[in-house]
């Protein structure tokens, strides 16, 4: 300020030299007029949207989208996945099935005694008939007399999930004891289970690695095109001393600004699809259609940390992208600065 | 931050003086030379067999040796792709040299590591001959851009930025878009954004090839100013009626060379 009333002054002085004539019509320091200039709210010194930020912006609420629905997917798979391994393990079943001349209440209760004997086995029920009615009611109706049906009976048997009993024993044991009986340890069917859910998981985690990558690509491949678009602005910001810190930074708010619309709307708007799947499952439950979804991919819902993890997925998103592209703006105004100061190489450079 | 800078009146001889032009001794000598005391911080820039082709092109510049001295005048000219503009750019660190030294304030230019040197340009100003303004600011926020680079405050220049506005003429303009400026006008935010961070030196290329001629003259009283506050002033510039009001240093670059007349 002091320095500028010093040059102000200065020129004032100078003034009254020859060209003080010649009237230009541009009178310097007229004066004190001391009026405060309004200036407008200080913009962004890259232009704000562009065809090409808008492309971008689409692009990454794509990719937001389809990263928060694999996330939730792998989310929900894990869920009920660790739901049926919890609960099927818990207990194991000896089935007996009907025969002819078989003792079906005795073969059962010599069927649990058997398994009782096992270290590891903790408690045995026999499923009743009243029991095994309702477990077939869906498929047969009520009223049913079991007496007259061919139907194999359970022996439910729970286990010291921290110390199995030796099932291969068990097995050979009950064989011999009771030939008619089988014992289902579930182990086959919770294995594969669990390996589908693992698989699911999997391919949920490379989906969503993919996704990432192509997002990384389309960030950086865009951020190049920013910068050649932007040129002049770059060496505007070189000739006036900024800093390759500086210039990037402006990039990167640029760029955290596009990636936090895109994944703001992607993200939005894949919480909005699992909220209303939820809403329809809750809203037609126990109709069938729902049922079966419900028994093939558990519930909808993804509980508070689903959605938790969608935010955290837009904001690693965003993150990822203001970081590629400050990245890559480093790297290319190193490259550009390189160029610039290298007379072997400038030939496509402005050189005034 | 110029009045921190120390003062001298007087402009020192430069370090090559041509014998064959007597009219230039005679403004050299209502100097005072005073070269004892302060020969080591007299040069803010020295150039010494600096030599620079483009690609395999032939030597546009061939063995510059010369001084800028500090708070020191001078005008830079020749024909026409005689490199004026490259020589700017070299001045201005923007451009590395072929082959040869330079020093720029009292620091060999080749062992400043690349990260440093945006500082030392910070100390520079320079004015295109196509003005570079960005066309999307107003002429408000392009002048105030070397500030905004250097991560102040708007607040704290704005009255600052203004202040210099007016002072270039230019205090109605100040919420316009460039495009809309006149081509002096334009000129004159160029200038004013190179001055706004009170450079100790100022490079202009060819800063009045846009302008009449009382304009000219204006523009070049504000440089003589500036000069007279302590900025060292290069403008480069074929306008000899503009090098004629001015008994001043000339440069002068034909086919490679410099002759300097003091
Ligand atoms: N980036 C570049 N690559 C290759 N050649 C260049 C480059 N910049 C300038 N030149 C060449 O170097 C020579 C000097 O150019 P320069 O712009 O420095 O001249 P000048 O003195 O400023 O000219 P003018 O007075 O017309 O502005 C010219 O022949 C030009 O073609
Ligand atoms: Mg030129």
């Amino acid at each position: 300020m002091n320095d500028l009333n010093r040059l102000k002054n200065a020129l004032k002085k100078s003034g009254s030299k020859p060209e003080k004539k010649t009237a230009t019509p541009h009178s310097s320091s007229s004066g004190g007029r001391r009026t405060e200039m309004r200036v407008r709210p200080t913009g962004p010194i890259l232009p704000p949207s562009n065809i090409q930020g808008n492309a971008l912006m689409v692009v990454i609420a794509i990719m937001s989208f389809l990263a928060c629905l694999t996330f939730g997917g792998v989310s929900m798979v894990r869920a009920t996945a660790s739901s049926w391994e919890s609960q099927i393990s818990r207990e194991i079943t000896i089935q007996i099935k009907p025969q002819d001349g078989l003792d079906m209440d005795a073969a059962l209760k010599k069927a649990r005694d058997l398994a009782l004997t096992f270290v590891g086995t903790k408690q045995g029920t026999i499923m009743d008939d009243a029991a095994t009615a309702r477990l077939l009611e869906p498929w047969l109706g009520a009223g049913l007399d079991l007496k007259e049906l061919p139907v194999p009976r359970l022996v439910i048997i729970t286990i010291d999930e921290a110390n199995p009993p030796d099932f291969a024993g068990m097995r050979d044991l009950l064989k011999a004891e009771v030939p008619q009986a089988f014992l289902d340890d579930h182990r086959t069917w919770v294995d594969r289970l669990v390996s589908m859910a693992h698989t699911t998981v999997l391919i949920g985690m490379s989906i969503l690695i993919l996704v990432f990558t192509a997002m990384i690509l389309t960030v950086i491949f865009a951020t190049r095109g920013a910068l050649s678009g932007n040129r002049h602005i770059v060496e505007v910001l070189h000739f006036v001393g900024a800093e390759s810190g500086f210039v990037a930074s402006e990039f990167q708010k640029h760029f955290l600004k596009i990636s936090l619309k895109g994944s703001a709307a992607g993200g939005a708007l894949a919480a909005l699809l699992f909220a209303s799947a939820s809403l329809w499952q809750s809203n037609s439950l126990a109709t069938p259609q729902s049922d079966q979804a419900t028994a093939l991919f558990g519930t909808f819902t993804i509980d508070f940390f689903g959605y938790l993890g969608i935010v955290a997925t837009m904001i690693v998103i965003a993150l990822l992208t203001t970081l590629t592209a400050r990245f890559t703006v480093m790297r290319t105004i190193d490259e550009i600065d390189l160029i610039r100061s290298d007379p072997g190489r400038s030939d496509g450079i402005p050189s005034s | 931050m110029l009045c921190k800078r120390i003062r001298r009146r007087q402009a020192l001889p430069s370090a090559r003086k041509d014998p064959s032009t007597l009219a230039v001794y005679e403004r050299s000598s209502h100097r005072h030379p005073n070269t004892n005391a302060l020969t080591l911080d007299v040069a803010l820039i020295h150039f010494e067999n600096v030599g620079l082709r483009y690609g395999m092109g032939p030597e546009i510049l061939r063995d510059l040796t010369f001084d800028i001295p500090r708070r020191s005048f001078q005008f830079l000219t020749g024909p026409s792709g005689a490199g004026k503009t490259t020589l700017l750019r070299l001045l201005f660190m923007s451009l590395q040299p072929t082959r040869g030294l330079i020093r720029m304030f009292d620091r060999d230019l080749s062992q400043i590591p690349r990260a440093e040197l945006p500082m030392l340009r910070r100390r520079v100003g320079i004015v295109f001959q196509d003005f570079r303004l960005l066309d999307h600011l107003t002429t408000y926020e392009n002048v105030a851009l070397p500030l905004r680079v250097r991560g102040k405050d708007e607040a704290s220049y704005r009255t600052d930025v203004i202040e210099l506005l007016k002072w270039v003429g230019l205090g109605e303009r100040i919420n316009v878009l460039p495009p809309v400026l006149s081509g002096g006008e334009k000129q004159r935010a160029a200038i004013a954004r190179a001055l706004m961070d009170r450079p100790e030196i100022l490079l202009a290329d060819e800063p009045t090839g846009n302008v009449d001629p009382p304009m000219a003259r204006r523009l070049l009283n504000l440089f003589l100013e500036l000069n007279r506050l302590g900025t060292a002033v290069v403008i480069a510039t074929h306008d000899l009626g503009l090098m004629d009001q001015v008994d001043a240093r000339r440069m002068i670059l034909t086919e490679g060379r410099l002759d300097i007349y003091e």
